[in-house]
């Protein structure tokens, strides 16, 4: 059974290695860095190399997927009726372009922090960033849900020395927590849901437009494991397993710029829409309305994330809260199983990928360059450091859904989605937090320009900006949030090959 | 009269008194093994219990009336007299290599009854598994000496409360009693371990 | 010579052991050779033996030749029977395989640990593989017995060599182990008075044919018996007093050896009778113990798992996981389904891998640091990484992560447990994975971030400065190379988990097929 992805172009699969290089181009680049570690430079060059190396395999791939085709490469079996598999679709893509783009500026970014910053390990760290990179990789070109399975757990567990990197009881304990929550998550949820989905399915667990699960499973039963699933793979952040992702935050900046704004959270909303539209199918879950349950989990999981996101003062920790509504918008669109909302879910994994990690990396890089990290201590700094608020507030439209930011697109087709499925509570769900985005983002920007109290005239030669390798990356992301605004095209028609009926 | 149906009544303890027999044996042995407090009191209860099953085995191959299963040259037939010499060489041979032990002829004596004519023979195959049953009882028992001789060197008594509580005030005291050996060898960076 | 196969590889050990003990008193540079090269013969003649059986299908041998009497009861066998089928090929492959590996971490301990007595070790080495073999293919209950008791014996002998703790473990080992040995011979006194024969699958047919036969109480019993005897000698909850202190006071060589492999071959004894003795049917459908023995084995699974957690020192921590494992291998195998069989069997060659690996690298971390509790990985990634590599692939197969052998043998498990609709056993399962999660992060945080790790066992302790030995420490060859072998081991036979899995079947298959 060849699995058909997107009805508006004919789909056929081509053998090819270019998946499995993409994946493999930063797992080989770990020998490299293991081998200069004595060189930091050298070190960091064969990074460099390896990301745009995979960068370029990915875009080689551009063409052939818009044009219809899916890449394939099987492995070998792995139990009877599955094996190890990639398939390269849309979707996939996708989420590739994504994490390979941004690990190129993350790398750049990290480098500038970890130098400024003084950190042990640092080979260490490079090792671990580029094994986790290959695992998110492979979790984009899965082809099946357990390849999915278990490049999900291979990201698991290369990213923990990452959270916990800095060894002090603070980290060990995040670390635990991160751990705990995703693995226990994992092993007790998503595994008994994928295998009781094989035993329903021996013949395969290929991804599939109509899912293929599709009337395997009867209402209830569907309703139970897309909710298993849904918290099974618990990196999707959805309340009331979303602890972790605050408790993460005790990694260095560069983890929670890309493994938290990119490619651990994502991930988990990836697998989400996976399980949504490759193992279940839109149309059987319209036809048995089993996602009722996820859209509500998803819709409050927004509302209260972005809530608690207002209290916070810590900057890092507000800004994982409003990662984990972002993160409900997409589950709450993929769950509305309307083709814009699922349209829109995807579009937002990039969108808001762009947009968070620009406010991440301003967040550390201003604790790199003052060492200040809540917010109250930051009246006043976007005089000194105008470019990377500027960013910042560019990363906040996008994350608040204004023009001419991407993210204004990708939330202009999750709220056409709730109309199409004729939600109107998640209208209002969408619309409210909006405003609470905006009410805990536009302050920070307003209060770093116009600070209370009497203010010095602003001067050019007071500027003290953040180190520039980390101040480029910043502003190469903004740039992208803002193009992603003019240019959406790539986004949009990699996303419209997805869903049938756009 | 009565009297036979008194014994009827009772036997289902009267017949089948051999398995009552190896019961009780078993159940003295597990106790002992158990309960007793001096170790060479749970040997000996250890050695009980074989001897239990020993009988439990022999008693099953006893018939009333029966012979030993030793044939008489020419007073039988010709298939009896190969039989039953297989079996004398194998219960011969049973105390020697472990591995082929146990028994060939073993449904032969069983059967030996119907071609040999009126005599019964007792079965000699549980014999024969018993011989090696017994040798694995005094091996065992022997190892079991020797490390009951081990716990006595090694704390002075042969009670097994005094050994537990030796065992934990070593324990408590330092940290020598370890699973590794003390002379644990740090070797330095690039100096081959001898 | 073909045919030969399975006398060879029973024999080679064998005359080793007799060579040494005959010749080779005085001279104890000849036992590591000797061992070497007995066990590489048995090796080779079990990997020859499974070829065979793959080309042809099962293996009946007949020990000295002593054909069944056609004229006799429908060719009832007369002497003792090998028989070789699809699992049992594979575990004689495994264990001589494990021993021979352990042999190369042996020769690295012999003088050590065992000064003055390396002869007598490597006699009761050999003659333990001879025990093992034999158990997984003879088909005759009482030579099971007497295998079984030879293996027993030796490895008693092997932990008793031990340091000042092993006397007593070893004093309580014996005591459980006669205990379980008896109950075995003693079911098989039972099925022997009842059915006439010792040959197991004679046995079977005769069981098969008569359903009076079935229906009596004595067969019950010995099945109970014979059941309760395995599960003394493997160490099934709450039978398993015994395990872990015998096999946490034992040279690290012996530990090494029969933590992987004596339960286990006890678990594919237990298969055997499961399956090629009383048969699934009387088992499942006439006696239904399955309920039962299912809910025993969760409660071993979590009394494992939870133990585990508790101890201190990290062999205590490895010896209680073995309880869990075992529970796994009874649960499964116990479900009753093929998927379950199919899952506890191919469990068997996977924790024996996985455990042997755990155990190689523990020790080698646990000798060359000098500590035996959590502390001795302070740091270990750095001062050891191929013990570190090694002890990661074994652990992140016991959680039961892809692509190790771990997660195949808990997927064919779960599957088993769904489709007989065991949700207790699956959330058992499930539940022991989390746990073995926690216990081996611990131990990666402690290796990975050099931190102080308090006595009483509670991480409160913030990292302490640089430790002034913080060196790369050498590790010897021989104990390498077994570590790489046996984490590759386990990753390969992950990777392999099909064609394994669908032999394995063959045998199940034609069990059931066999019955009426």
């Amino acid at each position: 059974m060849m699995p058909i992805l997107g009805s508006t172009v004919s789909t056929v699969t081509e053998p090819s290695l270019l998946p499995v290089f993409a994946c493999l181009a930063s797992l080989l680049a770990i020998p490299g860095i293991l081998a200069f570690r004595k060189s930091p430079n050298a070190r960091e060059g064969v990074t460099f190399i390896a990301g745009g190396i995979k960068l370029a395999l990915v875009l080689m791939m551009v063409p052939g997927v818009l044009s219809g085709k899916m890449y394939e490469f099987r492995f070998f079996e792995l139990v009877e009726g599955v094996g190890l598999e990639f398939r390269v679709d849309g979707l996939g893509l996708l989420f590739g372009i994504v994490a390979s783009f941004l690990w190129l500026c993350t790398t750049l970014y990290a480098i500038g922090y970890m130098r400024a910053h003084h950190e042990t390990n640092q080979t260490r760290f490079f090792s671990f960033f580029a094994l986790s990179l290959c695992a998110t990789l492979g979790v984009a070109f899965a082809g099946n849900l357990l390849t999915l399975y278990i490049f999900y757990e291979m990201l698991s567990l290369s990213t923990f020395p990452l959270v916990s990197h800095h060894g002090d009881k603070k980290a060990r304990t995040g670390g635990r927590t991160y751990l705990s929550y995703l693995l226990g998550a994992s092993i007790g949820l998503a595994l008994p849901a994928l295998i009781f989905c094989y035993t329903r399915s021996p013949e395969g667990m290929d991804f599939m437009t109509g899912g293929f699960m599709a009337g395997k499973v009867g209402a209830t039963e569907a309703a139970i494991l897309l909710l298993m699933f849904a918290y099974g793979f618990a990196k999707c952040g959805l309340m009331p397993l979303h602890s972790w992702l605050p408790g993460a935050m005790v990694a260095p900046t560069p983890v929670s710029a890309l493994l938290h704004a990119v490619a651990v959270v994502k991930v988990g909303v990836f697998c989400v829409i996976r399980v949504v539209t490759g193992v279940f199918g839109t149309d059987f879950l319209l036809e048995v309305d089993a996602a009722t349950a996820l859209q509500w989990a998803a819709a409050i999981t927004v509302v209260v994330s972005s809530l608690i996101a207002l209290s916070q003062d810590n900057l890092k920790r507000m800004l994982a809260f409003s990662t984990i509504g972002q993160l409900g918008y997409i589950v709450l669109g993929v769950a509305l199983l309307s083709p814009k909302g699922v349209a829109g879910s995807m579009l937002h994994i990039a969108m808001h990928a762009t947009g968070k990690i620009t406010l991440f990396m301003c967040a550390g890089a201003i604790f790199v360059a003052t060492g200040k990290k809540y917010i109250s201590q930051m009246e006043g700094m976007g005089r000194t450091m105008p470019l990377t608020f500027a960013a910042f507030f560019i990363g906040s439209l996008s994350v608040i859904g204004l023009p001419p930011t991407g993210g204004f697109i990708s939330k202009f087709y999750l709220v056409m989605g709730t109309i199409e499925a004729g939600k109107i509570p998640l209208l209002v769900v969408f619309l409210v937090s909006t405003i609470l985005n905006a009410a805990y983002f536009m302050p920070i920007v307003f209060r770093a320009f116009f600070p209370r109290g009497p203010t010095a005239p602003f001067r050019w030669d007071r500027v003290q900006e953040v180190p520039k390798a980390c101040l480029i990356p910043i502003l190469i992301t903004a740039t992208i949030t803002i193009l992603a605004f003019f240019v959406p095209e790539l986004g949009q028609r990699l996303a419209a090959l997805m869903v049938p009926g756009l | 009269m009565e009297l036979l149906t008194l014994t009827a009544q009772f036997e289902w303890i009267l017949g089948k008194s051999n398995y009552w027999a190896s019961t009780v044996l078993l159940l003295i042995g597990l106790h002992a093994m158990i309960s007793k407090n001096n170790l060479i009191k749970k040997l000996i209860g250890m050695s009980i219990f074989q001897t239990g099953i020993i009988l439990f085995y022999v008693s099953a191959g006893a018939k009333h009336g029966a012979q030993i299963p030793i044939v008489h040259y020419g007073h039988d037939s010709h298939e009896s007299h190969d039989k039953a010499a297989h079996a004398a060489e194998h219960a011969a041979d049973a105390g020697q290599q472990v591995a082929e032990a146990a028994a060939p002829a073993a449904n032969h004596a069983a059967d030996a009854t119907h071609t040999l004519g009126e005599t019964l023979y007792a079965n000699p195959l549980p014999h024969v598994l018993m011989l090696t049953a017994i040798v694995v009882g005094v091996a065992t028992l022997g190892l079991a000496l020797a490390m009951v001789q081990k716990v006595y060197a090694a704390y002075g008594s042969i009670e097994e409360d005094e050994v537990l509580d030796a065992i934990a005030d070593s324990t408590a005291d330092s940290t020598a009693d370890n699973t590794v050996d003390s002379t644990v060898d740090r070797t330095v960076k690039g100096t081959p371990e001898a | 010579m073909m045919d030969q196969m399975p006398t060879i590889l029973m024999l080679a050990p064998f005359i080793g052991a007799v060579g040494l003990s005959l010749l080779a008193w005085r001279r104890p540079a000849a036992a590591m050779p000797v061992v070497f090269g007995a066990l590489a013969i048995t090796v080779l003649a079990a990997v020859l033996t499974l070829r065979e059986v793959l080309a042809n299908g099962t293996i009946t041998y007949l020990l000295s030749g002593w054909d069944r009497l056609p004229e006799r009861a429908e060719g009832m066998a007369v002497g003792i029977e090998y028989k070789i089928d699809a699992f049992n090929a594979l575990v004689l492959v495994l264990i001589p395989a494990i021993a021979l590996i352990n042999a190369l971490y042996l020769r690295t301990r012999l003088a050590v640990e065992c000064a003055g007595k390396e002869i007598l070790y490597a006699i009761l080495y050999l003659l333990l593989v001879v025990g093992l073999c034999g158990m997984v293919i003879t088909n005759d209950a009482f030579n099971l017995y007497v295998l079984l008791e030879i293996s027993s014996l030796t490895s008693y002998a092997l932990i008793g060599i031990g340091r000042r703790r092993a006397a007593h473990a070893t004093f309580n080992y014996i005591m459980t182990g006669t205990i379980g040995a008896s109950f075995f011979l003693l079911g098989v006194g039972y099925l022997y008075i009842q059915v006439g024969t010792l040959n197991i699958g004679d046995i079977h047919e005769a069981l098969m044919a008569s359903s009076e036969l079935r229906g009596l109480a004595s067969i019950k019993v010995a099945a109970m018996m014979i059941m309760a005897g395995l599960w003394l000698k493997m160490g099934l909850f709450p039978l398993h007093g015994w395990l872990p202190n015998a096999y946490r006071y034992a040279p690290t060589a012996t530990g090494s050896l029969m933590a992987p492999l004596v339960t286990k071959v006890m678990v594919v004894v237990m298969l055997r009778m499961m399956v090629s003795l009383f048969g699934l049917d009387y088992l499942f459908a006439e006696l239904n113990w399955r309920p039962v023995i299912v809910g025993i084995a969760c409660v071993a699974i979590l009394a494992g798992s939870f133990f585990a957690l508790a101890q201190r020192d990290i062999r205590g921590m490895l010896c209680f996981l073995i309880v869990a494992e075992v529970g796994y291998m009874v649960g499964g195998a116990w479900l009753g389904n093929e998927a379950g069989i199919t899952g506890a069997a191919y469990h068997v060659l996977s924790d024996a891998c996985m455990t042997f690996c755990l155990f190689l690298a523990v020790a080698a971390i646990i000798l060359r640091t000098g500590e035996h509790r959590l502390s001795a990985f302070r740091g270990a990634f750095r001062k050891m990484p191929v013990a570190m590599a090694a002890f990661t692939v074994g652990a992140l197969s016991m959680v039961g992560l892809p692509p190790t052998c771990g997660f195949f043998s808990k997927w064919y498990l779960l599957i088993g447990g769904v489709e007989a609709g065991q949700w207790h056993y699956v959330a058992c399962l499930l539940i022991s994975s989390l746990v073995n999660a926690v216990l081996f992060f611990r131990i990666f945080e402690i290796a990975l971030m050099k931190v102080e790790v308090e006595e009483s066992g509670s991480f409160d302790v913030d990292a302490l400065p640089e430790d002034p030995e913080d060196r790369w420490v050498r590790v010897p060859v021989g104990t390498i190379v077994a570590m790489i072998v046996a984490a590759t081991a386990v990753l390969m036979i992950g990777l392999l988990n099909r064609p394994i899995a669908s032999f394995i079947a063959t045998w199940i298959g034609q069990a059931v097929e066999v019955a009426p």
